[in-house]
């Protein structure tokens, strides 16, 4: 059959021909998905219309934008002498460039200081990150890096710092010391602890619920609000003090009950180590070290960081702060014990119905109240911590949801080989824990670094707090509003934008089935 | 049979417990169980569901807490006291009906997590252990995968050599071939016959009773939360004694 040659047989195949312009390419896209039926015609025109108006309503406004003039009132003298109707006035952004960035107040001289610390953010960040990629051993800069920040940020003695990072090494040897002890002595050494805790904390109510009844006396009771404050405040001053012995006597026990387990023991004699030498050898040691070698940057109070700068320190170390102390929550949270799961449950709840607002307000105004008067505790290391406590009350809670979706059948398989709570917990819970939670972290770190602008209202300078003091109520740049805001935005978009991105990719990274 | 001659039972204890009871709330789930394992001794425990015998191996590495008697494992009394508790974790090995094989390591990775961090293992031996035993199990090309891309039969083995690299002297089987397809079930009794035969101490909650028949040097059976009675396979299985056994017998070999 092959070899016969029949005439209206074809000898070749005919080559495949692309098909109809119709059926292919951007034409049938074009139908299928905008033009599929009289409806979706509709919708396309008015969409299109749409677009075209906001286009050509905007366009001329960047295209005429004027970026170099002094004041609001020489940008529109330029676009009227050019005979521009609209025009936007980008000037601004050239004329309070550091403005935007630093603050009004950080000394022009130093702006390098917190760019470098910038540039080096992006060095210590990536270890982290892309733990795959990079060596382990640049974790080591990672480590150090909030110290070299600090430094250049703040400015002020080297020797703080390296003070500050001898310490939590000398606690890190603390804790092992103790957790190496063997348990007699540990008992011993429960004991005191756990006196020195509960008398401590048994001082530390008392105080606190004297300082409320204070507070409640000189809020006075004239008028509904401030009488029923007055009141609020003399029933948690009751209740402290009813409860300051009790507890005192109940944490003190449990440390010292807790010691043939040891956990409790350990942490908290590290704690106090901690505080001992950061109250008292930190001050002495860094000054006298100073006084023999001086390396000193000109120091920068808290008071003087503002612009983006301020967001990007707020964001960054809050971020990073509270994804630990969220995890510590939702593991306390689910903890057999009931003191830490009750201490857990509290905070958590607690800070979640509290508004962010009022919490900054709290750091700004009341935590003064709360310290001794002579304490001069820093503006921003109050707000980070309120910060950090906001959002890790929301990250602990979303790592919880990670925690339960875990079948329990992970929990038996880590226990049935030996592993004991803490192996199992960091290398077999917390990594697919953690892995189910990527999008709620990151829903919960995007909302706190855009939350780090609230910060305005409490007198800051950050970036929002720049635009809506210092630049529009400047006599050069008044009523400036579109440029401004655009710009804050668009350094918002980028940085939030970046983050969802590295979570997407994260989470491709860490797909272990079916691959 | 003859291939039971040769898998020898020595008169070492190796799990005693008496007279342990456990509740759940105010369910009475396990009644006054009182058994003693020797050492290389494979043992089959069956019966109808609910009766117990998953909570009973549980027990054993205190995966579940009892509330009365003792269990004494290995030498070791199990108590509330952690130490002593991992202790008989790491001697024991468990194989889980759902597998349970770690989702974000890789196979070799399962395999010697825990002697690495529970033995102290170094990190080249405890690798060079963990591709023996896959090979034994059959599957050392699977190593470098993750656990999803493995079927259920395979993940089965895996568990079983996870278990295996932490050397274990007593292996605890709860319902290894339940979640399996019937084809797999072989592979995954195959390897625990092979087991069998090296003179590992075994405890099996199964209803494979081929597996029973051929691998077992006792059957027990229980209903109710109690030993309802314990026997060779020959007799248990052709001379029944009391009614429930004939009943649940002739239940599971009736279809």
């Amino acid at each position: 059959m092959a070899d016969q040659n029949i005439s209206f047989v074809r000898h070749d195949q005919i080559p495949p021909s692309p098909p109809p312009t119709s059926a292919a390419g951007p034409v049938k896209w074009a139908r299928e998905n905008l033009f599929s039926g009289p409806v979706n015609t509709i919708m396309t025109l008015l969409a299109i219309f749409i677009i075209y108006r906001l286009v050509a309503g905007a366009f001329p406004w960047f295209w005429n934008g004027v970026w170099d003039a002094d004041s609001i009132r020489e940008c529109r003298d330029i676009l009227t002498a050019a005979g521009k109707s609209t025009g936007a006035c980008f000037a601004v952004l050239v004329d309070r460039w550091d403005h935007l960035l630093f603050g009004f107040k950080y000394p022009a001289t130093e702006y390098w200081r917190p760019t470098l610390a910038f540039v080096l953010l992006l060095f210590a960040a990536a270890p982290a990150l892309f733990y795959k990629y990079v060596p382990r051993k640049f974790l080591l800069f990672t480590a150090l890096y909030p110290f070299i920040a600090f430094w250049l940020v703040w400015g002020g003695s080297l020797w703080v710092p390296v003070v500050i990072l001898v310490s939590i090494i000398a606690t890190m040897f603390a804790f092992r010391a103790v957790e190496g002890l063997d348990v007699n002595m540990r008992r011993i050494l429960a004991g005191i602890v756990g006196l020195a805790s509960g008398l401590g904390l048994a001082y530390l109510l008392y105080q606190g619920a004297t300082e409320l009844w204070f507070i409640s006396n000189s809020v006075g009771t004239g008028g509904a609000f401030a009488a029923i404050s007055s009141y609020l405040f003399k029933a948690a001053s009751i209740f402290m003090f009813v409860f300051f012995i009790p507890m005192g006597i109940f944490v003190g026990y449990a440390i010292y009950d807790d010691a043939e387990g040891g956990g409790l023991v350990t942490i908290v004699t590290s704690l106090f180590v901690l505080y001992a030498l950061l109250a008292y050898v930190l001050g002495p040691l860094s000054s006298g070290l100073n006084s023999v070698i001086p390396l000193e940057l000109q120091a920068v109070p808290s008071r003087d960081m503002g612009g983006y700068m301020l967001c990007m320190i707020l964001g960054v170390v809050c971020v990073s702060l509270s994804i630990p102390l969220g995890i510590l929550l939702a593991l306390g949270r689910q903890s057999s014990m009931p003191l830490i799961k009750g201490v857990c449950v509290v905070f958590i709840e607690f800070i979640r119905g509290v508004p962010l607002i009022t919490l900054l307000f709290v750091a700004n105004v009341m935590l003064a109240y709360f310290m001794p008067p002579e304490s001069n505790f820093d503006l921003i290391l109050r707000v980070i911590i309120m910060i950090t406590m906001f959002s890790s009350a929301y990250i602990a809670e979303v790592i919880r949801g990670g925690l339960a979706a875990l079948p329990k059948g992970q929990y038996e398989a880590a226990d049935s080989l030996g592993l004991n709570y803490t192996q199992a917990t960091r290398l077999i819970i917390l990594p697919q824990a953690l892995k189910i939670s990527i999008p709620g972290i990151v829903n919960v770190a995007v909302g706190l670094f855009k939350d780090t602008t609230l910060v305005s209202v409490i007198s800051m300078f950050d970036i929002v707090g720049m635009i809506r003091g210092p630049i529009q109520q400047s006599t050069d740049w008044i009523s400036i509003y579109w440029e401004v805001y655009l710009f804050a935005a668009l350094v918002f978009f980028v940085v939030c934008y970046s983050i969802s991105q590295y979570s997407q990719w994260l989470e491709r990274e860490l797909r272990t089935d079916h691959r | 049979m003859n291939q039971q001659a040769e898998m020898t039972v020595s008169d070492e204890v190796a799990i005693e417990i008496s007279g342990m009871n456990k509740w759940y709330g105010s369910f009475h789930v396990l009644r006054d169980i009182d058994l003693t394992v020797f050492r290389g001794e494979r043992i089959v425990i069956c019966g109808p569901s609910g009766s117990g015998k998953s909570t009973l191996i549980r027990c054993i590495n205190a995966l579940e807490e009892h509330q009365k008697g003792s269990i004494n494992v290995d030498g070791t009394l199990l108590s509330s006291d952690l130490k002593n508790i991992d202790k008989i974790r790491s001697e024991v090995g468990m194989c889980f009906q759902h597998f349970n094989l770690f989702p974000h390591l890789t196979i070799l990775e399962n395999c010697t997590l825990a002697p690495i961090w529970v033995r102290k293992t170094p990190k080249k031996e405890a690798e060079e252990t963990a591709m023996h035993f896959l090979e034994k199990v059959k599957i050392p090309d699977q190593a470098n995968k993750y656990p999803g891309q493995l079927s259920g039969g395979q993940q089965q083995r895996v568990a079983i050599a996870r278990s295996l690299c932490m050397r274990p002297r007593i292996m605890l089987f709860d319902e290894p071939t339940s979640a399996l397809d019937p084809e797999m079930i072989k592979e995954v009794l195959d390897t625990m016959i092979e087991l069998a035969e090296e003179g590992m101490t075994m405890l099996c909650v199964t209803h494979e009773m081929g597996f029973a028949r051929q691998v077992a040097n006792r059957v027990i059976f229980m209903d109710a939360g109690q030993i309802v009675e314990q026997n060779e396979p020959e007799e248990f299985f052709n001379n029944p004694k009391s009614e429930r056994t004939q009943l649940f017998l002739s239940q599971i070999l009736g279809h």
